[in-house]
């Protein structure tokens, strides 16, 4: 099997082998040589005759400044490295990790055809982790089963150009009172997208079963993004695990990204978000100034009828109402302190999971639960799921259906005080 | 309103926004309402400063008291036992001078492994100062928590790993995905006492650091009959967000507990 199809740098080569190669964790490179005259040339070639450094010439020592490009085995780096040194041989280091480069390839192919298998939304498997496309595919499978109740609507493009997508979950109407619910704003928090391709299921299956749904769903609509983040969560599944951030490239910095939850026009800037680009809470360079927030902005502006608005984050275990920006305590502070309770009451109903509630516990400027809550949206809720810190960010998938299931039952408290208490 | 509902006001204008009464958060367990504003207030005008008290689901007690289970990993922690916050349930803070900030608190830790809950008071004390050094802890005499018996399995492990060929050797604890091998459980337990060397040095009241992940792990020869090992950690600060990561080496064995030998943060990588 061909591997190397997403690397343009490297000749497509076949390693000749029908599994993939496995290069047991060790550290492999692959080095660039290139002979200056004909005496370097022979040099290089007296390496092809060391069998004892399994050297594994992807291009040989032809003719002088063609490159000789070679994969070295970890027992034999630092000796190659030396003779070429010593002779003055240039070289440069093309690949400086072959398994990190294969675990991506293995990776990639995988997911390409994890979500060619993707066949229903009934048969999907909700106790693991899913990558961006198979997300996408979902999705689609869901508002094609459900046409009459689910449509897609692309509210915008990521900083990379990936769809902004947000499911719509109605049973008619014209611009109905709605609630709106986001996973996955920060790309590490994988519970909480694996919970929102739950929730839209759950919805799906709960109308006309479940009585709060179905008076909900019979009133008002649900929006539902559940990757706010794709950019930063497909980065999380190829590069980097822990990433929080988008993935907006700076122009005044080798860093990258903004948080997205440090970006909204409320207390901009302030305390509790950073103004260097190489940290995780860095704010952006000015309010809305990303394509991910600006376009929920433009979606919640526009529609103008949202009355809940609850974002999901992990991990800690807190149900949360604004202000993070600010000690003033907000108007409505009785009313969503009482509501929290309760929510959180039923919440810690099937598996006893106990959650922490108030208004915001450290000061985080420009949050999106202070934006929608300054626009009038009462119900503004920021919820942080499991756990509270043994796992963390990596919670084992099979607490996945668990977190979604008893998380579900706290955002019917509040979609169906929502609907008792319109305003 | 009245002069002393004025004066109340005032105060709490005046004291910065540091009471916390319906700002705190309440716990879900014990129903607890937060505390009266009047109280507080009526403290701040007469100057007392010993023992301001918090409200104990609110952040800065939930700080200080996050340090304490992180202490006690280091000197009583093993691969079968781990340490973690439950809840608090009384904190008060006081300056002392101008050389940091002591915390008193009631709260219970719970070891999860044999599931063993404990109620006490301790302090934790924060060091003011330009260069940042360790909180002081201190417990009472513990019943329960430290008459776990974890002895059998400790030692064990220490028999399967003293004299193991090839040594242990492992990446990603647990992987992304949340999955480790059962086999490898114990160790990523120890992973997190040792890293709670380097959280319980790192730790200010402007942190709250849990063990993110084991990057990782490689068993070295055994020395002086310690099992050893060389690993790197990613922790997590929730204040910050930042993912800081450490190489750390550290020793183990049922009789000496953990020792952290050497710790050193690394700049953090991008590709790993």
């Amino acid at each position: 099997r061909c591997l190397f199809k997403h690397v343009s740098l490297i000749v497509p080569l076949c390693l000749g082998k029908e599994k993939p190669v496995n290069l047991h964790n060790s550290l492999h490179q692959v080095l660039r040589i290139v002979a200056k005259d004909g005496a370097q040339l022979s040099l290089i070639k007296h390496l092809e005759d060391r069998t004892d450094f399994e050297l594994d010439f992807w291009r040989r020592a032809t003719y002088v400044s063609s490159p000789v490009d070679v994969r070295v085995p970890s027992h034999s780096l630092h000796f190659v490295k030396s003779y070429l040194e010593k002779l003055d041989i240039h070289y440069s280091i093309m690949i400086e990790d072959l398994q990190v480069l294969l675990n991506k390839e293995q990776e990639e192919i995988h997911s390409a055809a994890r979500a060619a298998q993707l066949k229903d939304t009934d048969s999907f498997d909700y106790s693991n982790y899913h990558t961006l496309t198979e997300i996408y595919t979902f999705q689609d499978m869901l508002v094609a089963e459900n046409p009459n109740l689910v449509s897609k609507i692309v509210i915008g493009q990521s900083s990379e150009g990936r769809p902004l997508n947000v499911l719509k979950f109605s049973t008619g109407g014209t611009n109905r009172p709605a609630v709106w619910i986001d996973t996955g704003i920060h790309s590490r928090e994988w519970v909480t997208q694996a919970s929102g391709i739950w929730f839209a299921k759950k919805i799906v299956k709960d109308y006309r079963r479940d009585p709060t749904v179905t008076a909900v769903l019979n009133n008002m609509d649900i929006f539902l993004e559940i990757v706010v983040n794709p950019d930063g969560y497909h980065y999380t599944h190829t590069n980097d695990r822990m990433w929080r951030k988008n993935r907006k490239l700076l122009s005044n910095s080798r860093c990258v990204g903004i948080d997205l939850n440090r970006n909204w026009d409320a207390g901009f800037g302030g305390p509790g978000s950073s103004k260097d680009p190489c940290r995780e809470t860095y704010s952006g360079p000015s309010a809305n100034s990303e394509s991910e927030v600006r376009s929920i902005v433009n979606f919640v502006s526009t529609h103008g009828n949202i009355k809940a608005f609850i974002s999901i984050h992990s991990y800690s275990q807190l149900l949360l109402y604004p202000y993070g920006y600010t000690r003033t305590p907000i108007r409505d502070q009785n009313e969503l302190h009482q509501l929290a309770r309760r929510a959180i009451t039923d919440l810690a109903s099937p598996y006893g999971t106990r959650y922490r509630y108030g208004s915001i516990i450290y000061q985080a400027s420009g949050g999106a639960i202070d934006w929608t809550y300054n626009q009038g949206i009462k119900y503004s809720y920021t919820f942080e799921l499991r756990d509270t810190g043994l796992y963390g960010f990596i919670l084992p998938a099979s607490q996945i259906v668990p977190t979604a299931s008893e998380t579900w039952l706290g955002l019917k408290v509040i979609m169906n005080h929502a609907l008792r208490n319109p305003y | 309103m009245g002069l002393r509902s004025f004066v109340v006001l005032a105060v709490l204008i005046c004291a910065g926004g540091r009471l916390t009464a319906k700002m705190g958060l309440d716990s879900s367990a014990r129903g607890e309402t937060t505390e009266g504003l009047d109280t507080l207030a009526v403290e701040e005008a007469m100057g007392v400063m010993a023992g301001r008290e918090l409200n104990p689901s609110f952040y800065e007690a939930q700080r200080a008291a996050h340090v304490v289970p992180i202490y006690l990993n280091t000197r009583y922690g093993s691969p079968y036992k781990v340490f973690q916050l439950e809840s608090v349930h009384k904190a008060t803070v006081e300056d002392v001078g101008d050389t940091g900030r002591r915390y008193h608190l009631e709260l219970s830790v719970k070891e999860f492994i044999s599931d063993t809950t404990e109620k006490f008071t301790a302090e934790v004390f924060f060091p003011l100062g330009e260069k940042q050094l360790p909180p002081k802890v201190q417990v009472p005499s513990l019943e329960k928590l430290t008459k776990i018996n974890t002895k059998a399995e400790e030692d064990t492990l220490y028999q399967k790993y003293k004299t193991k060929t090839p040594l242990l050797s492992s990446d990603h604890l647990p992987d992304n995905f949340g999955n480790m091998d059962p086999d490898m459980k114990p160790f990523w337990y120890l992973c997190i006492v040792a890293s709670s060397f380097i959280m319980l040095k790192e730790s200010t009241e402007n942190t709250f650091y849990n063990m993110a992940q084991v990057a990782s792990l490689t068993q070295m020869p055994t020395e002086n009959d310690q099992l050893k090992f060389d690993s790197t950690v990613l922790l997590h600060d929730m204040v910050s967000q930042e993912i800081p990561r450490w190489k750390l080496l550290f020793t183990w064995s049922p009789a000496e507990g953990v020792k952290a030998l050497q710790m050193e943060q690394q700049p953090r990588c991008e590709n790993c």
